[in-house]
């Protein structure tokens, strides 16, 4: 294992279990207001300090984290669920009206400036974390598809699959028992990529106001908060920051690390 | 090229076409009747019905949609339903703002990546590399918006060079507009200069595999002087291509920008007409800026078509 692998396993795993650990306990209540204590630095009673209505940083961070992870996993389950198969499908049937017409579709998405249009999505449907979900979601899609189709094409032209096609099997069969097995270590290293981008997009909705409400705790949300503060209190712009460049930054030396773990031809390749 | 610039050329236009329905439908899913909006909760009916004929929103759905699209063709956005003056004005407005801010951005983010790029690649597996590379990981899990307000931290409030927000406007010289848009430029360029860093770094290594270099090494080049000479020039085709893909992404990306440093750009004006429902202000600065996106990819790959004529024959 790399050491970008262990290290980026490590980084998520900590957000990871500081997420899960906030249903169970976190140091104070995140949404106790406390106002004698607020703007507090990082202490010993409050290890991350407090905001500016005296609630407990570190524990709004853990809580936060839960956020920003469940709107990114979401929105790349979104593009998985969809954008998988639409791939699939343009990959066997290559060169057809609907290999075109998928592919055209996805040119069109991805020529939409993606922030633009999350913006206007949450805009209209209304701010909050499910809209943000979608938004970011339908801008996954088109990853995957091409991901997949682009992985899936070599794939037809090797024996193994006119094996399966000799022995009678469906272009729809060999997709799903073929080709989507041989593909997966790829898809997991985009969907690691996507996510740590999907968690940059909520924050960067939750900090315009577009992602999840509060009392709900977000990052994003956090920060805007800070920012009339950043003078009096920069603990409360440093720290949710942190948090998520940290959890990118994780995310990120995880899906790098995997993708040559996955693929030992890349891993000679680059060095 | 002509047969490939015309398909290439079919394929733009198509791509507007359906980009102005989807819009034109999302926002015509938007909730809330811009008229009742604009007249308050205690306007009569017929005052409501008089503005909405007035904004010509009494027409059907198709009607709407052709005169917007006609409209946009020669150049009449509308009119703002909010400030009542032409929707074209008050985006060239906000233009003098995104536009130079887009730029400048650009511009920053090549002067930082090409050097570290090629210092990197020439240094590959050294010391020197993995700090850059290292740098790049950070510069890309680093959100702009937040790298903005560290900038405005230390550079604003702590030492004081620079105002932490607000646009001191192009008529006091082009110095003070440049100043005010200095601190913002550098929040966005930050992740694009991580990114084409890595690109060219890559191009970089991709090229000093080549038959050629190693034929430029034969003839007596050191690797350094084979690697400026020979190397850079064939790396700058995908990295060109990058630095295209990303002008657009960072006139649509300064939107969150323009919000931490109360700039009256493109983006600002998109939020404040969601807000007060102005929205044939929203959909015309959308449409204008999947346009921009549309056509500098229908540029960039015209100008990859040139300079590689194996790609007219793949597509």
């Amino acid at each position: 294992m790399s050491r970008n692998l262990l290290l980026g396993a490590i980084l998520s795993s900590l957000v990871i279990l500081a997420a899960l650990l906030s249903f169970l306990w976190t140091p104070f209540d995140h949404t106790a207001m406390n106002i004698p204590e607020k703007l507090q630095r990082p202490g010993v009673v409050h290890w991350l300090g407090t905001d500016h209505f005296g609630r407990d940083i570190f524990s709004m961070i853990m809580v936060g984290a839960r956020t920003s992870l469940a709107v990114a996993l979401v929105a790349v389950g979104i593009g998985m669920a969809i954008g998988i198969p639409l791939g699939l499908t343009a990959a066997a049937r290559k060169g057809s009206w609907l290999d075109e017409l998928i592919m055209r579709g996805n040119d069109l998405v991805f020529a939409f400036p993606s922030l633009v249009i999350a913006i206007l999505i949450t805009a209209i449907l209304g701010p909050g974390a499910i809209n943000a979900i979608i938004a970011i979601g339908i801008f996954n899609i088109p990853v995957f598809a091409r991901v997949t189709r682009g992985a899936a094409l070599p794939l037809w032209q090797r024996e193994f699959i006119l094996a399966a096609q000799v022995a009678g099997k469906g272009s729809a069969r060999i997709s799903a028992e073929h080709i989507l097995p041989n593909v997966a270590n790829l898809l997991i290293v985009q969907g690691t990529i996507q996510f740590s981008l999907g968690i940059l997009a909520e924050a960067g909705l939750s900090y315009v106001g577009l992602g999840a409400q509060p009392p709900t705790p977000s990052w994003g949300r956090m920060l805007a908060d800070a920012q009339t503060m950043v003078s009096l209190a920069p603990h409360m712009a440093i720290i949710p920051g942190s948090a998520i460049v940290l959890t990118v930054l994780g995310l990120n030396l995880m899906g790098d690390g995997l993708r040559d773990w996955l693929d030992p031809k890349l891993r000679e390749a680059r060095t | 090229m002509i047969r490939y610039s015309l398909k290439r050329f079919l394929s733009l236009c198509l791509s507007l076409a359906v980009a102005s329905v989807v819009i034109f439908a999302i926002i015509e899913i938007a909730p809330g009747d811009p008229a009742e909006f604009m007249l308050g909760i205690n306007a009569q009916p017929d005052t409501v019905a008089a503005l909405r004929s007035e904004l010509g929103l009494d027409q059907s759905k198709l009607q709407r949609y052709l005169t917007w699209v006609g409209g946009m063709l020669t150049g009449d956005f509308g009119t703002s339903y909010t400030y009542r003056t032409p929707v074209s004005e008050m985006i060239a407005d906000r233009l003098w703002v995104s536009l130079p801010l887009a730029l400048y951005a650009l511009a920053l983010s090549t002067l930082i990546a090409f050097p570290a790029g090629i210092y990197a690649a020439a240094r590959r597996g050294k010391p020197g590399d993995m700090a850059v590379m290292g740098a790049t990981q950070l510069g890309v899990a680093i959100p702009n918006f937040w790298f903005a307000m560290l900038l405005v931290l230390v550079f604003a409030i702590n030492l004081r060079w620079f105002s932490a927000g607000g646009f001191a406007g192009w008529d006091d010289g082009l110095g003070e507009g440049l100043k005010s848009l200095t601190l913002p430029a550098i929040a966005l360029a930050l992740p694009q200069a991580a990114i084409l860093a890595r690109v060219m770094r890559s191009a970089l290594l991709d090229i000093l595999g080549e038959d050629f270099m190693r034929t430029a090494r034969a003839k007596g080049l050191s690797r350094r002087q084979a690697l400026w000479r020979h190397g850079l020039r064939n790396a700058l085709i995908p990295v060109l291509t990058i630095i295209g893909l990303q002008f657009s992404f960072l006139l649509a990306g300064a939107i969150i920008i323009e919000q931490v440093f109360y700039l009256p750009g493109l983006g600002r004006l998109v939020f404040q007409a969601i807000s007060s429902r102005d929205l044939i202000v929203v959909e015309s600065v959308v449409m204008l800026l999947v346009f921009a996106v549309i056509t500098v990819n229908f540029l960039v790959d015209l100008a990859y078509a040139l300079v590689d004529p194996r790609l007219r024959s793949r597509t």
